[in-house]
């Protein structure tokens, strides 16, 4: 195992009386790609954000990388600000950080290569306005990736975003991890990355209560396209979609999926 | 015509009137799009507010002073307490949301009220304010002249020297956190440059109008461009032509060269929504004609769709 890239000990934060993080260590090694995992409002996002130097923590250490090896891909369906602004524009914001304020020589090459990684090259002069959310999502990927970073950190690279978009993030992430890069990326499940998880850390209530193998996602959860459904009044659904074909039953859960009958449902 | 036309180019006052129009044409739009992007379009009004306290301040200590002309100190005043202002306000937006929000309209409210208080207590009237709120092109001596000339550099010098990286901070500024580029520094450039250019606008346009200045030519150009840059220069050419014509105008009408500059600019975005269209039109003749939806399948499985007609289906069932 490589060098150490990020060193995290007793982090805490703390938002007025919440105490959203209590206590976490993170330790992640060079060419690892580790997925933190965990429910909504576990803490997935907090912590990186709090690694990062977004949020303030409240105690603990962190030992990162120099902030200009770091690509963030932050979690946001929409890459629009309040006026428009092409994909180059957004992408070459990437380029500056601590001491660089203004582009570089040779900054269109640059952008047009971070954006062909993603396969947008051909998007380069278009509104982010104007693409679709997947697309949004590859624009803020490629601005991570055209500061060349030795570490990325995403933030739900995935959510929400359209299957095309998915498979193309699957692509560029393969490329990069077999250039060596460490990952650290915040996942709700693992889906088409799983292949590529070297390790997951899993929070829940603010606390860490799993560091190690990818942990196996619950029956249904790992299907593209599933639909399921948790809710108390579970037993009252179970009667009017007995018929459904593909439907797993569970005490608490019923997991629905489409494509088990080669793509027909017929309810 | 051409007469009258000389004639106005010569006579001093309406030269340096015309070149403070245009210092603030092109300044304004610039700054303003960076409030636009970030979503504080009204920053420049609420600075706008708190400068008048600093124009009754340097009124009254320029008069305590015995200095001629005794408003000589108003432009430095605002200067002064409208740089102090949009240092916090920008301290109160990095505070917080909600109270932010309270803590800057009692800031504004308090603004307005206190230079009023100030200088009626120094024995002005509110007509001395006036020209400061509405604009007056008779106001603009030569060393305000130079003072513009000077604000306006900086402004420029940090408006345009530092796009990039004032885009990026207005456009994510958490991904600039993460990025290591100094956040808080260019957030204050950003407040201080604002309080600037409504302190340079504010013999032009007045202080009640200057944000108009700001957003409205920026109004204008996001309806008929794509990027940021472009909006930026559209924006500012916007500026220059309504503020040049404006105060032209006001050379033969008597009326507010503010309140005409701003009527100007929003007739040009009425006229720019209303040609938005044939220009989109135009420029997409051969897409019109095409699916207007993007071209990218969704993750569904549906069934095959039914081959009979719907509405043959519909009526066997009712027959029945």
């Amino acid at each position: 195992m490589g060098a150490v890239v990020i060193q995290a000990t007793g982090i805490h934060v703390r938002f007025g009386t919440f105490h959203v993080l209590r206590g976490i260590d993170l330790t992640v090694c060079k060419g690892e790609v580790v997925a933190l995992l965990g429910a909504n409002g576990s803490g997935k996002s907090t912590l990186i954000r709090a690694l990062l130097g977004i949020v303030p923590m409240s105690g603990g250490t962190v030992s990162l990388p120099d902030a200009h090896q770091i690509g963030y891909v932050p979690q946001r369906v929409s890459a629009a600000g309040g006026l428009p602004a092409t994909a180059q524009e957004v992408v070459a914001a990437g380029l500056l950080g601590k001491g660089r304020l203004r582009l570089p020589r040779g900054w269109r090459q640059q952008v047009h290569d971070a954006l062909e990684q993603v396969g947008l090259a051909d998007r380069c002069h278009a509104a982010t306005n104007h693409l679709s959310g997947g697309q949004q999502q590859r624009v803020l990927i490629a601005r991570a990736l055209v500061r060349n970073p030795e570490l990325l950190v995403l933030d739900e690279p995935v959510a929400g975003v359209d299957h095309q978009s998915q498979e193309q993030f699957a692509i560029t992430m393969h490329t990069l991890v077999s250039q060596g890069r460490t990952v650290l990326v915040v996942l709700h499940e693992l889906g088409s990355l799983a292949p590529l998880i070297t390790r997951a850390v899993v929070l829940r209530h603010g606390q860490k209560v799993h560091d190690g193998e990818p942990p196996q996602a619950h029956p249904g959860h790992d299907t593209p396209g599933h639909v399921h459904l948790h809710t108390p009044q579970i037993d009252e659904f179970k009667p009017h979609l007995s018929g459904l074909i593909g439907l797993d039953h569970a005490s608490e859960a019923l997991t629905y999926h489409p494509k088990t009958e080669g793509g027909r449902s017929d309810v | 015509m051409y007469s009258e036309l000389s004639y106005m180019f010569t006579d001093p006052l309406m030269q340096r009137a015309l070149l403070a129009a245009l210092m603030v044409g092109v300044t304004a739009p610039i700054i303003g799009t960076y409030l636009v992007q970030r979503r504080l379009s009204l920053l420049g009004d609420g600075i706008g507010h708190i400068a008048l306290t600093g124009v009754a301040l340097g009124w009254v200590i320029g008069s305590a002073m015995g200095l001629r002309p005794v408003d000589a100190l108003t432009v430095p005043g605002a200067v002064v307490v409208a740089v102090i202002g949009s240092v916090l306000i920008e301290v109160v937006r990095r505070r917080g949301r909600t109270s932010g929000d309270l803590a800057l309209a009692l800031m504004f409210y308090g603004g307005v009220a206190g230079g009023l208080l100030i200088i009626q207590s120094a024995g002005g009237g509110s007509a001395n304010l006036m020209q400061y709120l509405f604009g007056s092109i008779s106001t603009v001596s030569p060393t305000d002249l130079w003072l513009t000339l000077a604000l306006s550099s900086v402004i420029l010098a940090v408006g345009l020297g530092l796009r990039t990286a004032l885009f990026a901070v207005s456009h994510d500024e958490e991904f600039s956190i993460a990025s290591g580029m100094p956040v808080w520094l260019l957030n204050m450039a950003v407040a201080i440059v604002s309080a600037l250019t409504v302190t340079v606008a504010m013999r032009v346009v007045g202080l009640l109008l200057v944000s108009a200045l700001m957003i409205v030519p920026v109004a204008v150009a996001q309806l008929l461009t794509h990027s940021f840059r472009r909006t930026m220069w559209l924006a500012c050419g916007i500026g220059v032509v309504v503020c040049i014509a404006g105060l032209s105008i006001t050379y033969w009408h008597n009326v507010s060269p503010g309140a005409m500059i701003v009527v100007l600019a929003i007739g040009v975005y009425l006229l720019a929504a209303l040609i938005r269209p044939i220009l989109h039109r135009r420029q997409a003749a051969d897409v019109y004609t095409r699916d207007p939806h993007p071209d990218i399948p969704d993750d569904l499985c549906l069934p095959p769709m039914p081959v009979e007609p719907a509405s043959a289906a519909e009526t066997k069932e009712c027959a029945t």
